[in-house]
């Protein structure tokens, strides 16, 4: 079925899904959180990514002009106990707090709870298969239209 | 706390950014209130210069509007960039990348960036993408820059919003002579050779040249061709001058060129006005439903059952 920009008198309105695929911190490389994102993208919703190397301030910052549904950070390097709470804690000054805050990558299982306790929602480690995430994302939006 | 989109149209003019993004959504997704919000920005419009960037894939748009962003922002001007990115016709879903190029704009907060998928639509933009511009402009931005996808012969619906359009090309993309012939040079007001430390950087110049001198047409304004390397800065500077001089030429030009953008927009509006009480006007409706089946099986052709139904819809509204 291709979509047309003409709503036809039959077509259901849906509500597009803008999410935000970040990556904190020195990583790498991105391979991983591409791939997540183009899942994302295979699954209708509208991704944002905004590359390699970035700040708290800056992910905070964009997820906020995108206005987006979901906030998804990979992180590869091990300072995901330094970094996540720093975005959290900005994702709540900017009165982002209706915003789902997933993550992936190299997260080891210990620190799993800790994070959901600060607002991480849901880790999807590596080898999780994209369907369960974009799954996981679908039913649960903090934001509904 | 959801607020409607005409209090966050309040929450634009009092410069609060999270109503700045939250009412792109609202006109994005079709919100009802949403026209109503834009009647109320839109006396607050008109002050932006709003130049639309257009350009083949890979020539460096991004990467060379997030270095005339920071130009304007040491001139203490504030920024807006809408970047336009296509929409998959068989998921719907998209990727905006635009952002990975002007990273370190997402520190400064006299910069506002909006990434936004074309949602089928063709011609290079988005169906509100002129509202986001409103929005922008009401909200305070002296200069907007509305990035579009690509430069096809259908890439035009730029030149309906931009003050001025940009055209970026770089050697070495391999349609060049393709794309000048097609007539895209008619469009650019400036001209952007980017990548210009490739090898075929004078070539290409020389071509684009030729093209504008053969455009018989006798115009005002003749486009400055620039070379840039957006990745070092340079050229950038006098990519601003000749912004800054087209500008006053525009101004000269004045009412002219803003009425006709009025026009233009005017008949947008139209359009999309007319296209929805028809489709409204259809919802439900019995006869919509026979004409597909006969159309499918050749009975009936489009273009009489269309008529049919406006018909049957005028007649309906006069009612």
């Amino acid at each position: 079925m291709i979509a047309t920009s003409l709503k036809t008198p039959s077509a259901r309105v849906e509500r597009k899904i803008r999410a935000l695929v970040a990556k904190p911190g020195l990583d790498s490389h991105d391979r991983g959180a591409k791939v997540v994102a183009r899942a994302l993208r295979d699954a209708g919703m509208e991704v944002v990514y905004t590359g390699l190397r970035q700040t708290p301030e800056q992910i905070v910052e964009a997820a906020m002009q995108e206005d987006v549904d979901v906030l998804c950070l990979s992180i590869l390097s091990g300072a995901h106990m330094t970094l996540f709470p720093r975005i959290i804690d900005l994702m709540k000054e900017k009165g982002l707090d209706d915003v789902l805050v997933i993550a992936g990558g190299v997260i080891p299982e210990e620190d799993i709870s800790k994070l959901k306790d600060m607002g991480i929602a849901e880790i999807f480690g590596p080898g999780t298969p994209t369907r369960v995430t974009v799954d996981y994302v679908r039913n649960n939006l903090k934001r509904k239209s | 706390m959801t607020l409607s989109p005409k209090d966050l149209a309040q929450g634009v003019l009092k410069g609060n950014r999270r109503s700045v993004a939250r009412l792109m959504t609202a006109i994005e997704n079709e919100d009802p209130e949403s026209r109503a919000a834009i009647s109320q920005l839109y006396p607050h419009t008109g002050n932006a210069y709003i130049v639309g960037v257009t350009g083949p894939p890979g020539s460096g748009k991004s990467t060379l509007i997030g270095q005339l962003a920071k130009q304007y922002r040491k001139r203490k001007k504030k920024v807006g960039i809408i970047a336009v990115d296509p929409s998959s016709p068989f998921t719907g879903g998209a990727l905006l990348g635009d952002r990975i190029r002007m990273q370190e704009l997402s520190a400064d907060e006299g910069v506002f960036v909006r990434s936004m998928a074309t949602r089928g639509n063709l011609g290079g933009l988005a169906r509100s993408t002129a509202d986001l511009v409103n929005v922008l402009d009401a909200f305070g931005c002296d200069i907007i820059f509305v990035e579009t996808v690509g430069a096809g012969q259908s890439e035009v619906d730029v030149i309906k919003l931009a003050d001025a359009v940009m055209l970026v090309m770089a050697p070495g993309l391999g349609d060049d002579i393709q794309a000048i012939k097609a007539g895209i040079m008619e469009i650019g007001d400036i001209i952007a050779v980017n990548k210009a430390d490739r090898e075929n950087a004078e070539r290409t110049m020389l071509e684009i040249r030729e093209a504008i001198e053969l455009d018989t047409e006798q115009k005002e304004w003749s486009p400055p061709i620039v070379k840039t390397i957006a990745t070092s800065n340079e050229g950038v500077e006098e990519l601003v001058e000749k912004l800054d001089e087209h500008r006053v030429f525009h101004m000269k030009a004045g009412l002219a060129r803003t009425r006709i953008k009025g026009e233009i927009q005017l008949l947008e509006a139209l359009k999309a006005r007319l296209a929805e009480t028809v489709m409204v006007g259809l919802r439900g409706d019995r006869d919509y439903e026979t004409m597909i089946e006969k159309i499918a099986s050749r009975q009936l052709n489009p273009y009489e059952a269309a008529a049919t139904l406006v018909d049957k819809i005028v007649r309906k509204n006069q009612d």
